[in-house]
């Protein structure tokens, strides 16, 4: 398979980056890690006139905690985070997540900031930073803001990202003590987008009770879900199995999937009640040990 | 455009097309056909090489983008008419039938065991669950894998 002619830009700077952006308008496309944008390209379902690699600009690759951030440089490839004791021992909800994408050698290319840049609802990062109460760094030709991950995911493959604007980092706050997060995924085989998956993030206050909550629903509707009466029921609440199941409930509620090969939506709806119900768990287990 | 990459050692210049994928580059205008397409939608990892020591899927990366980098294939496996470990692995333990997926299997089991000397079976399965194959079921891969490991920690 073939992709359409383009033209290739590599910049070296994000201003010599923007600028470009700005000056090709709508029919340029950038290109981090390449692992949606070629393969849509070569099936031809989308053939930009212009690509314009951002790999050539030096510093937006790291991971590190600054200012109360976790910040993420949005060239970060998916097997850097897995590689990170930093991820590993305090963000396990993105731990899970970056093991559940795709598969390893894509994971080699694949950006962090492609995965939401990308506005994919079966992506696995946006429910993983709904559930973390993220933000979006954006570099355009006005210069920078940030926006929240809850406004975001505008609709199905569109984000709140101007055509020149660059998704230059991503900040999740760094999470108080006592709080604990998962990803669970549930995936026909290796490789496979979700046929639903849920993360979860909670915070328990030295009392027991649950003091926050994050649930990120993938791939069950035309943008990925916050679960917002979920995080709402459980918050003041003791986490006993009771409140997990009703949370549970809620998020099965919040999804809208539809039927597809991955099966019924009936079926999905029931499966994010389950994977709700063990995200919660195994985020609270964790919370437990880091109070 | 034109671009300069290093392959195994060797300096390569050619004169290409943005859209030519690093893998049509590979194959048809250098002819280091070693290199397998097996499903050209970024499923299968026959494609298989290293860039910067790390394997990707060449299918899904433009000739372009590997300008100034250095890559290896599975023709740079072997060193000075001796086999790599892995390679005398996957002859030991039958690690391929029809040999489509070998190349790639190679290739990510290298730069694998470069970070993971010691992997247990269970990390082997994982870190060659972007490769697939249809003929062996996995088993001997894996066992080749271990064979590999065990001669590269006795210095073999
Ligand atoms: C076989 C296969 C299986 C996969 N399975 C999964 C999976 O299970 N879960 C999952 O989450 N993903 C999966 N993916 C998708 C993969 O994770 C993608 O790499 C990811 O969605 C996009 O990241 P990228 O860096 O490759 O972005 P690219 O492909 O380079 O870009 C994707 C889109 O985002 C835009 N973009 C990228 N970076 C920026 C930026 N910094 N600023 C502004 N716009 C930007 C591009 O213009 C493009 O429109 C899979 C991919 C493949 C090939
Ligand atoms: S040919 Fe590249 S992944 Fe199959
Ligand atoms: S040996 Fe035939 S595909 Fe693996």
């Amino acid at each position: 398979m073939i992709p359409a002619a383009f033209a290739y830009h590599a910049p070296k700077s994000l201003t010599e980056a923007t600028a470009l952006l700005a000056k090709l308008g709508d029919g340029a496309k950038v290109l981090s890690g390449g692992q949606s944008l070629i393969p849509l390209m070569k099936l031809r379902l989308t053939s930009p006139p212009h690509v314009v690699d951002i790999n050539g600009i030096q510093g937006l690759a790291y991971l590190k905690e600054a200012d109360g951030f976790l910040r993420i440089g949005a060239l970060t490839r998916e097997s850097d985070l897995d590689e990170s004791e930093l991820i590993r021992t305090r963000y396990p909800l993105l731990h899970d997540t970056c093991k559940v994408i795709a598969d390893p050698l894509v994971r080699n290319m694949a950006t962090v900031g492609g995965n939401l840049a990308h506005g994919d609802p079966a992506n696995d990062h946006p429910a993983a930073m709904l559930a973390l109460g993220a933000q979006v760094v954006a570099v355009g030709g006005k210069g920078e803001r940030r926006i929240p991950i809850a406004s975001f995911f505008t609709g199905p493959f569109e984000t709140a990202l101007e055509p020149d604007e660059i998704l230059t980092e991503i900040r999740v706050p760094v999470p108080p003590a006592g709080s604990g997060g998962a990803y669970v995924k549930m995936e026909r085989k290796v490789g496979d987008f979700a046929t639903a998956a849920v993360a979860a993030q909670v915070t328990l206050a030295a009392s027991g009770v649950c003091e926050s909550a994050g649930i990120g629903l993938t791939n069950v509707g035309l943008t990925p879900i916050q679960a917002s009466r979920a995080e709402a029921a459980l918050k003041g609440k003791r986490p006993d199995e009771a409140a997990i199941a009703e949370a549970a409930r809620l998020a099965a509620e919040a999804a809208q999937p539809t039927d597809d090969l991955r099966g019924p939506a009936e079926y999905k709806k029931d499966l994010v009640r389950v994977l709700t119900t063990r995200a919660l768990r195994r985020a609270l287990e964790r919370a437990t040990a880091r109070r | 455009m034109q671009v300069q990459l290093t392959i195994n050692g060797e300096k390569h210049e050619a004169d290409v097309e943005p859209r030519l994928l690093l893998v049509h580059l590979i194959r048809d205008v250098l002819r280091l056909t070693g290199t397998h397409i097996g499903c050209d939608t970024t499923h299968c990892g026959a494609c298989t090489v290293l860039l910067e020591g790390r394997a990707v899927k060449s299918c899904t990366l433009f000739a372009v983008q590997a300008s100034g980098k250095q890559l290896m294939t599975v023709e740079g496996l072997e060193q000075d008419g001796k086999l790599h470990p892995l390679q005398e692995g996957f002859m030991a333990e039958h690690g391929l039938q029809c040999g489509y997926c070998t190349p790639g299997m190679l290739m990510t089991s290298v730069a694998f065991l470069e970070k993971h000397p010691k992997p247990s079976e269970d990390d082997i399965r994982r870190a060659i669950s972007g490769n697939l194959c249809r003929c062996t079921g996995y088993v001997n891969i894996v066992k080749a894998v271990q064979h590999a490991a065990a001669a590269l920690q006795g210095g073999a």
